[in-house]
């Protein structure tokens, strides 16, 4: 496994995190840390563990070991440093929530009482909208937007509270390949802009290459971390995945086909993936 | 019909349309209908019960009701209740037709629980129904952009750090208060139509959260009073005024929404429904 010093000014950190569940391994001393800023992907194939290191960094999963520091202190369950993007938000178009509403939501959703409306509030609304360019549809019914447009409502919802940590599970997962560039381009641009830490997970790193400072690259439980260039090599995955793994670089894209001993681990569950294709991961 | 001996039921029937559909806002976004149906049967139950020893119908009523909701929120897993609530549903009902069996005497005021009696509300109910009302409406207020978030996006919710299961509980309770106040005018059966009925109604014609709570407030009181109203005109039982009127209300703004979709169906798929 390749580490991750801890460097100072972190926003998250985690050192030696395992979870277990059901008597099986999850999670096996995973390790990673996260600058102001960076835009990190968290590449694995289903089931490698990539929403359960998401779970574990908002709080929701209490790890076995291992530490977790949230600008250097213990994680509290409510964390208003950590927004998050679930990957499937189911909204009832019956509903009567505009857009504008849910983002308004991520400003002060969980406090109880009566609020009083103010002009600074719906200020921040209107350019927390702005932002991820979602003024158009502000007024819309949450539960009629595309995939592409709740996606944008969502991460104005996470952004609004002002987090220095984004985590977005599988934002790419049910967008079409435009609409999901669109997004990978919008997040680059907040995470630098707006120095906040960004942690995509994703079974494909391709879209993410462009724009992706570091990669931890997650396979039964472990990681690797580093550059995509360090960590998305033949000898790194082969030792993360146990066996042998060739990364090849075909058209600037990345390709990491299973070895002589194809493994279950290495090929992605993906529906509606081409046979021929099965051994292939991040197509 | 204006009378002295109707300002009683004009006053509670103002008060229930009041508290019901504020209630019955988040009961339709929370997709627990099935619940409000439940929780004033288990009252029902409780009112028969109480009466078989003697005691209060009102307290009878609000126990049943407080451990039905409880009950079924705690049965329930991950905020799904249908099974639990189906289940306790039909025991509940069964209980109330046994006291009802075990009770010597014919008693039209425990059949009133279920259909409704307002024209025979006395004036010592008014300040139990008003002081259980304002419980409900404060409860409301407190808990209103947690509850709207968790009935909306819950796994939103829980990234906030907010804990579904306890508004969830929260609410139930405040649902089986809203009954308390409401089954002893309108009875377990109208109820739900008074909580769910304008509700219902009212999100077809906005798109705002606020909006909606006052319209269905609107909506509410204007079923209310025609259906005293009607019922003082015609005799007939006013908890067919109540159940109709609600129910036409709904197909209306159905309706009405289902012709808008239809002549603006050419327009980009983004825009949606605009607002009302």
């Amino acid at each position: 496994m390749i580490g991750d010093e801890m460097r100072r000014g972190d926003v998250l950190a985690l050192e030696g995190v395992s979870v277990w569940r059901g008597g099986r391994q999850i999670l096996d001393e995973v390790g990673f840390s996260l600058a102001p800023g960076e835009f990190t992907g968290l590449i694995g194939s289903n089931g490698a563990g990539k929403t359960t290191i998401l779970r574990v960094v908002m709080g929701l999963l209490a790890p076995a070991e291992g530490t977790v520091l949230v600008n250097g202190r213990p994680l509290a369950r409510r964390n208003r440093s950590v927004g998050y993007v679930p990957q499937k938000v189911l909204i009832d178009p019956d509903a009567p929530l505009r857009a504008s509403d849910l983002v308004a939501l991520g400003l002060d959703g969980e406090k109880v009482g009566p609020r009083t409306p103010s002009r600074q509030r719906r200020q921040r609304v209107e350019e927390m909208l702005d932002a991820v360019d979602a003024t158009a549809f502000a007024d819309a019914r949450v539960g009629n937007l595309s995939g592409g447009e709740l996606q944008r409502v969502l991460i104005a919802h996470a952004l609004i509270s002002r987090p220095q940590l984004l985590l977005m599970d599988e934002p790419l997962a049910n967008l079409d390949i435009r609409s999901g560039q669109e997004i990978v381009d919008l997040l680059a641009r907040i995470a630098e802009q707006q120095r906040i830490a960004v942690l995509l997970s994703a079974h494909d790193m391709n879209p993410l290459l462009p724009v992706m400072d570091r990669v931890v690259y997650v396979a039964g439980g472990r990681v690797a971390v580093g550059t995509t260039d360090d960590v998305v090599r033949t000898e790194v995955l082969s030792k993360l995945y146990g066996h042998q793994v060739n990364v090849l670089r075909v058209d600037g894209r990345v390709l990491v086909v299973s070895g002589s001993h194809v493994s279950l681990d290495a090929i992605p569950r993906q529906s509606g993936a081409p046979a021929a294709d099965a051994s292939v991961e991040g197509r | 019909m204006f009378a002295d001996y109707m300002l009683n039921a004009w006053v509670v029937a103002t008060i229930v349309a009041v508290v019901a559909p504020v209630v019955g806002f988040f009961v339709v976004l929370r997709g627990s209908a099935f619940v409000a149906h439940a929780v004033p049967e288990a009252a029902f139950a409780g009112a028969a019960g109480a009466s078989l020893l003697g005691l209060n119908t009102i307290f009878g009523l609000g126990a049943f009701a407080l451990g039905a909701s409880l009950g079924i929120g705690m049965l329930g897993r991950r905020g799904r209740h249908d099974v639990v609530t189906a289940l306790a549903l039909v025991m509940l009902l069964g209980a109330g037709s046994l006291f009802l069996g075990w009770s010597t005497e014919y008693a039209p005021e425990i059949y009133s629980l279920l259909f409704g009696e307002v024209l025979g509300v006395s004036g010592n109910e008014i300040g139990l129904t008003a002081l259980l009302g304002a419980l409900c409406l404060g409860a409301i207020a407190v808990l209103y952009r947690p509850l709207l978030l968790t009935s909306v996006a819950p796994e939103l919710a829980a990234a906030r750090g907010i804990r579904n299961h306890r508004i969830d509980m929260a609410f139930l309770v405040v649902v089986a208060l809203a009954t308390t106040t409401a089954v002893p005018v309108v009875g377990a059966l109208l109820m739900f139509s008074l909580m769910v009925g304008p509700a219902a109604t009212a999100r077809c014609l906005t798109d705002r959260p606020l909006h909606a709570v006052v319209l269905s407030v609107v909506i509410a009181l204007l079923t209310a009073w025609a259906s005293i109203a009607a019922a003082y005109q015609t005799n007939w039982p006013v908890g067919f005024f109540v159940t109709a009127f609600a129910f036409a209300g709904y197909l209306l703004a159905h309706g009405g929404r289902w012709i808008r979709n239809a002549y603006s169906r050419p327009q980009a798929p983004l825009a949606g429904e605009s607002a009302a």
